[in-house]
């Protein structure tokens, strides 16, 4: 029940996250990349989050930031699930041969310190927003693999799978059409709990500059600009992060909901 | 129009080699009903699969023929198999509590054989789901249609089953077991329209079972099998008066042995 509360609160908080970044140019006061004001002016009624390093109006930027990194997160988790389920259901569904190099394939990539990986191919790409959430993507797509696989191995073995092969489907639609639909629980938590992991990355690949590129505004590159500043302008570093926190506890608190109530293990 | 020679089907597990169908021939004839009597395990629920060729590692068909309709079914491809699998013949299973996807709907999972070996569009298939459903004698079939399984009982999903088997009229109905979850009453309503449709569509039935009463009362022939092989075959009449081998006359005996408590 509690768990519950929490869950709702957090999806109020993510809704509200996502309607602000939607409507961001019709309720930020200011241009977020235009310099307006003198430089690190505490938070006021003019400028609500304060002024940063350049005179930039930090709730503009959030606001901005916010479009950012939850597109970001998004996108990279779609990327990741799409690769994962692919896997994961190949997978599973086939097993032997197939099931042992695919798993063998995910225990490297595990192995792999992927922020490491990240961080060398962004290096060698041009480090722009695409690319970021291309490469969080396929870094990330291992656990959702391991987790469709094994759902795969369970309802492939009912006996609605055997009916449907009796009628005369292909595997395709098996996997797709019979299977597929059967383990969407799973897969929706894991992949609201990977959002999270998705934007904390974004963060750190933002923070050490080789994510979302200035003048961009991302709340991964406002924490950036912040170091510097962090005695006299507190503000700016406080802000982003408190965003951050807010969004990936949102997302766990919402996944943890959504993992009791589609009752999934694990 | 159906006939096995020689066929068998071992399981690879690591430690041994399991003959659950070895070496057996029968045959059946059009509109016949061929009952496969026998324990649990001893292999009848294999030659169903064998027969549709939907054997997966660690078990294969190691040697034999399917002769059906003139042409061997171990001859064909895949994609082949595929058109034969609901079309030609079909299979209704044990469970009917698991033998239905839960995600959709009755007329879905009907439509979706029809669809898939007719090439009839969505709303043509629907019509005749609605006639399957009527054919299969359940109530408002227009409304049911729409339910899910969970929404039904056992012995309304068994005759789904029926439907989805029968939708595209196959000539063969492999039956393994269908009615072996259910009431005895609603197990005898099952095999009363079973007998309907077989006379309707003019269907031949494998039949599998552990139950020689069932056998008795919807069977021509019925063969016997123990340990991966058949042990006798035989008329329904003659087997069970006149059983030959051992295996058999326990089987009739210890149902026997049930009726008299």
């Amino acid at each position: 029940m509690r768990k519950n509360r929490l869950a709702i609160l957090g999806f109020a908080a993510l809704c509200c996250f996502i309607l602000v970044a939607i409507i961001a140019p019709l309720i930020a006061p200011y241009n977020p990349d235009e310099i307006v004001e003198s430089q690190t002016l505490p938070p006021s009624w003019s400028h609500l989050f304060g002024t940063d390093d350049l005179g930039r109006d930090i709730f503009s930027r959030s606001l901005y930031g916010a479009r950012i990194s939850l597109t970001v997160g998004l996108v990279a988790v779609t990327i990741a699930v799409l690769i994962g389920t692919l896997f994961g259901a190949i997978s599973g569904y086939y097993g032997g041969l197939i099931d042992s190099i695919i798993m063998r394939f995910v225990d490297v990539m595990l192995a792999f310190p992927s922020i490491f990986l990240i961080l060398a191919i962004q290096v060698m790409l041009t480090p722009n927003i695409y690319n970021v959430m291309i490469v969080i993507g396929l870094t990330s797509w291992m656990g959702v693999a391991r987790l469709v696989r094994g759902e795969f191995l369970r309802i492939r073995e009912l006996q609605y799978v055997e009916a449907a092969k009796a009628i005369g489907c292909s595997n395709f639609r098996i996997i797709f059409r019979h299977i597929l639909p059967n383990a969407q629980a799973p897969i929706i938590v894991a992949a609201t709990l990977g959002m999270a992991g998705a934007i904390l990355t974004e963060s750190a690949l933002s923070f050490l500059g080789l994510g979302v590129q200035p003048p961009m505004a991302s709340w991964g590159n406002m924490l950036m600009d912040s170091q510097a500043y962090m005695r006299d302008a507190p503000w700016m570093a406080i802000i982003p992060g408190i965003l951050i926190l807010i969004t990936v506890l949102s997302l766990y608190f919402v996944g943890e909901g959504l993992r009791e109530k589609l009752n999934v293990r694990g | 129009m159906l006939e096995v020679k020689d066929l068998s089907t071992y399981y690879y597990l690591e430690e041994k080699i399991v003959k659950a169908v070895d070496n057996i021939n029968f045959s059946l004839d059009k509109g016949e009903t061929l009952g496969i009597v026998g324990e649990s395990g001893s292999g009848k629920s294999t030659v169903a699969l064998s027969l549709l060729r939907l054997i997966y590692p660690p078990g294969r068909i190691v040697s034999g023929e399917i002769v059906f309709n003139h042409k061997d079914l171990m001859k064909l491809t895949e994609s082949e198999m595929i058109k034969i699998r609901g079309a030609k013949i079909s299979m209704i299973f044990q469970d009917p509590f698991t033998s239905l996807n839960p995600v959709y709907t009755i007329g879905d999972q009907i439509a979706e054989a029809i669809e898939l070996h007719q090439g009839l569009s969505r709303k043509e298939a629907w019509k005749k789901t609605v006639e399957m459903l009527d054919t299969v004698q359940i109530k408002d079939p227009a409304l049911r249609i729409k339910d899910y399984p969970h929404q039904l009982s056992g012995g309304m999903r068994q005759r789904v089953m029926i439907a989805m088997a029968l939708a595209c009229q196959p000539e063969l109905l492999i039956a393994d077991e269908p009615t072996t979850a259910l009431d005895v009453t609603i197990q005898s309503e099952i095999l009363k329209l079973l007998k309907e449709l077989q006379q309707k569509f003019n269907l031949s039935i494998i039949y599998i079972t552990h139950n020689f009463g069932i056998i008795k009362e919807i069977c021509d022939r019925v063969i016997v099998m123990y340990q991966g092989k058949v042990v006798e075959e035989g008329k329904i009449s003659q087997v069970l008066e006149n059983p030959e081998d051992p295996y058999t006359k326990r089987l009739i005996d210890s149902l026997l042995a049930l009726r008299g408590k």
